[in-house]
């Protein structure tokens, strides 16, 4: 390990940090205004053009904002929450790859590779971060001493408990496809195709788990607006009550770059050199594409989940259990089951088998839906 | 110096139940400043974990002496304050007062009147539910239906500005008709927004209807049977949510509501969603009354020309004597009502919206009180709540559709 080595995982970790850092005061902008599209309102344009100057007047704001405590906190923990909170959303992409090994940056002579960690273990790594985000959360409903913050960290708890096994068991099914559970392998692995064709049903379970996971509408109980004031950070204010709201938007970026990688191609895309009349002047550009595609993914997932938001009525906390209980784990067992035997039937018998993987889970999918529908429909002759 | 008056621990203690003295339960203090309470209601709450045990209405936080005030003045500046009361229902408790007033003093109103009387009271029924079905949607999340109904809610509020120069406090019907005939662009507008309206609603029940996540947030969900919401006090449409078919408009029409052929959309559920398919349903039939009275809207005067008791047309004025002195008495003194009691009411947005009215023979109400509907309604609330989630709460109180300022007076 040499000097140079330590210096650049300094320096990509730091750019990388002051991407996500900025990624978040971006992400802010971006949702209110497609928000404000979705809802027939402008959204914010007021500070410089089309309003892109908001984030930093707000953070601005928020960082001259006095610091208040409530007396009878516990003060340390109050304190270190929003920490504990931050730290698993900024250090949870660190495995994710944003462009091919094959084709590293070249910069003062050095190959950079397009990564800051090369675990061979990528996706374990993410699955035990991403479950330590939840103890800032319940520290912080904790420590406050209010009632609806308490609420917000128990309901917080619960429902990370509960998606967190549906999440982990879709990782498998990418993983068994992949053979690898590093996120290089399972890039490269996607080079004949997308794992969202072959795992449509996985990619699905791990956009619903991952939604409850950042505590985004309409999984987002624990801040329940409308029903506990703020959730675990109702007496959070200024910079700490940045940090917190800058942990859930780097969440989702984490999580939309993560889904990106194991089920939409990561930084795979066209070859831009093969375009017709330009093509053949955008050689120099090849090694740039893997994050600009990785980019454009993220951008379009982001906005789904915004879309989401906007659309969706909040589920009630025991339903959201029972969702995740009753529906997702069981659907996502049966998932690796399918995966599996497909696999195997794909090697030994023919090829053809892979493609019964995503026919079987969607049926099987299907059926869990109208499972759903079939207990709607009780309670709705129970009723009357 | 008031008297002090001391209360034990003991007299409060059988508010809550014995399990929360041991702090095997938590009470909750949710309001006045809550984002769901719509307004500045407060309930305390007793929880086990997420589930309610008991809720109790605390009420009072907006209270603004309405009541008290109107005695204070003449019975046309009485009216001003008549808007400031149910503040999504302005025009609705215009007519009201205007109805017991006419009743008082015995005044006529001509049809054309009427008519408009209708036409704007069915608007602001519209627009009264378009904010309940905004913020019921809210209350569940549903964030994007809220605005799209400020949409349409701003459609007929520019509608109301046109004809009286106010968005919301309009003060448009006066006893003996209305302030003043409506515009030409009226007509234009309303079959404009008739024409439109139809399909918004579609759109709303698109997002709501069948979606299978606000199903779950509303079916089965704050029950009350018809029995318990008449012993209760409830009118409106949650009462018809519960199976009881009682509108005022049918029941005992007025202002000229029999001419109109229109449909009590009832349930026999009594859960939010039938209360939010009643609303819905109304929202089509309020439509239907407001294209009828459009078409058959006659001409002639918009006020009584009784003119002991409404003010001259301003033209008189100046060349008639006694236009004159009655315009001077009448914004001097104002008028003298007969010695008696009266009570008329007529069907808000929310249920029965009564006003009685004590005269002494002066000129100034001796007593007014409304009975308003957001309070009768809010005593329904402990009933429908017990053994429901926190989450549940905040949907019945949207399903109830209360407003502060009508339950508070």
């Amino acid at each position: 390990m040499t000097f140079a080595l330590v210096l650049e995982w300094l320096i990509k970790g730091f750019v990388w940090v002051l991407i996500l850092l900025g990624g978040f005061a971006y992400l802010t902008y971006y949702e209110r205004r497609a928000l404000a599209r979705i809802q027939v309102r402008i959204g914010p344009n007021r500070a410089g053009p089309l309003g892109l100057l908001q984030p930093i007047a707000d953070a601005v704001k928020l960082i001259f904002k006095e610091e208040f405590m409530p007396t009878q906190a516990d003060k340390l923990l109050f304190f270190l929450a929003p920490i504990v909170t931050l730290v698993p959303a900024l250090v949870i992409t660190a495995v994710v790859p944003f462009g091919p090994e094959s084709e590293p940056l070249v910069l003062f002579g050095r190959e950079i590779n397009w990564y800051i960690a090369d675990l061979n273990v990528g996706v374990l790594y993410i699955m035990s971060i991403a479950s330590i985000a939840v103890y800032g959360i319940v520290l912080a409903g904790w420590s406050s001493n209010n009632k609806y913050a308490m609420l917000g960290g128990l309901r917080s708890s619960a429902q990370m408990i509960s998606y967190e096994l549906a999440l982990g068991l879709s990782f498998i099914g990418v993983i068994l496809l992949a053979n690898s559970p590093r996120m290089l392998d399972i890039v490269e692995a996607q080079r004949t195709g997308w794992f969202v064709l072959l795992q449509p049903v996985g990619a699905a379970i791990f956009l619903i788990a991952t939604l409850a996971e950042v505590n985004r509408a309409p999984f987002d109980m624990p801040e329940a607006e409308q029903e506990l004031a703020a959730g675990y950070h109702s007496e959070y204010g200024g910079m700490k009550f940045a940090l917190l709201f800058m942990a859930e938007y780097d969440k989702m970026i984490a999580i939309c770059t993560i889904a990106a990688t194991l089920f939409f191609g990561g930084y795979l895309g066209p070859d831009i050199t093969q375009l017709p009349l330009v093509g053949q002047y955008l050689n120099w550009a090849t090694p740039f594409m893997g994050p600009v595609y990785m980019f454009l993914k993220v951008f379009i997932l982001l906005f789904g989940m915004i879309w989401v938001r906007a659309t969706l009525p909040r589920i009630r906390y025991d339903r959201l259990m029972a969702f995740g209980w009753k529906i997702l784990l069981p659907l996502s067992l049966a998932l690796i089951f399918i995966t599996a035997v497909g696999i195997l039937l794909a090697e030994d018998v023919a090829s053809l088998y892979r493609w019964g993987i995503p026919v079987v889970s969607l049926v099987a999918g299907s059926l869990a839906i109208l499972g759903m529908y079939q207990t709607l429909r009780r309670k709705e002759h129970a009723r009357a | 110096m008031p008297d002090i008056f001391e209360v034990t621990i003991d007299d409060l203690k059988h508010l809550v139940s014995e399990r929360a003295a041991t702090g095997e339960t938590v009470l909750l203090n949710m309001g006045p400043q809550h984002p769901s309470t719509h307004g500045v209601l407060r309930l305390l709450l007793e929880l086990d974990g997420e589930i309610v045990i008991s809720c109790i209405p605390d009420i009072g936080f907006l209270h603004t002496g309405i009541e008290k005030n109107m005695e204070a003045k003449t019975y046309q500046k009485a009216e001003v304050m008549t808007d400031r009361l149910d503040y999504l229902n302005t025009v609705g408790n215009n007519l009201a007062y205007s109805m017991a007033v006419e009743k008082l003093v015995d005044l006529d109103v001509p049809p054309r009147a009427q008519a408009i009387r209708v036409i704007l009271v069915e608007l602001q029924r519209i627009a009264s539910h378009l904010i309940w079905l905004g913020t019921a949607a809210l209350d569940v999340a549903a964030m994007s239906t809220f605005l799209y109904c400020f949409r349409e809610r701003e459609y007929i509020l520019d509608i109301l500005e046109l004809v009286s120069g106010q968005r919301m406090m309009t003060t448009y019907i006066r006893p003996g008709g209305v302030w003043r005939d409506v515009p030409v662009e009226f007509e234009a507008a309303v079959r404009d927004f008739v024409k439109t309206f139809p399909r918004r609603i579609d759109q709303y029940e698109a997002l709501l209807t069948r979606n299978p996540l606000f199903l779950d947030r509303t079916l089965g969900i704050g029950r009350i049977s018809g029995v318990d919401a008449l012993n209760v006090g409830m009118t409106g449409p949650g009462l018809r949510a519960s199976g009881v078919d009682w509108d005022l408009r049918k029941a005992r029409p007025y202002t000229g509501y029999e001419q109109y052929d229109f449909d009590v959309p009832t349930r026999t559920e009594g859960d939010v969603y039938a209360r939010y398919l009643v609303r819905v349903q109304e929202l089509r039939e309020s439509l239907k009354i407001v294209e009828q009275a459009l078409n058959k809207l006659p001409m002639g005067p918009v006020r009584s020309n009784n003119h002991k008791y409404v003010p001259p047309p301003r033209s008189e004025i100046g060349v008639s004597m006694e236009a004159l002195i009655h315009h001077f008495k009448l914004w001097t003194e104002g008028f003298n009502a007969p010695q008696g009691s009266v009570y008329s009411a007529v069907e808000s947005p929310r249920g029965e919206l009564g006003v009685y009215l004590e005269s002494d023979g002066g000129p100034k109400p001796y007593r007014v009180h409304w009975r308003t509907p957001s309070f009768d309604n809010l005593q329904a609330m402990p009933l429908m709540t017990s053994g429901v989630y926190v989450a549940d709460l905040v949907a019945i109180i949207g399903s109830i559709d209360i407003v502060l300022g009508d339950v508070d007076r």
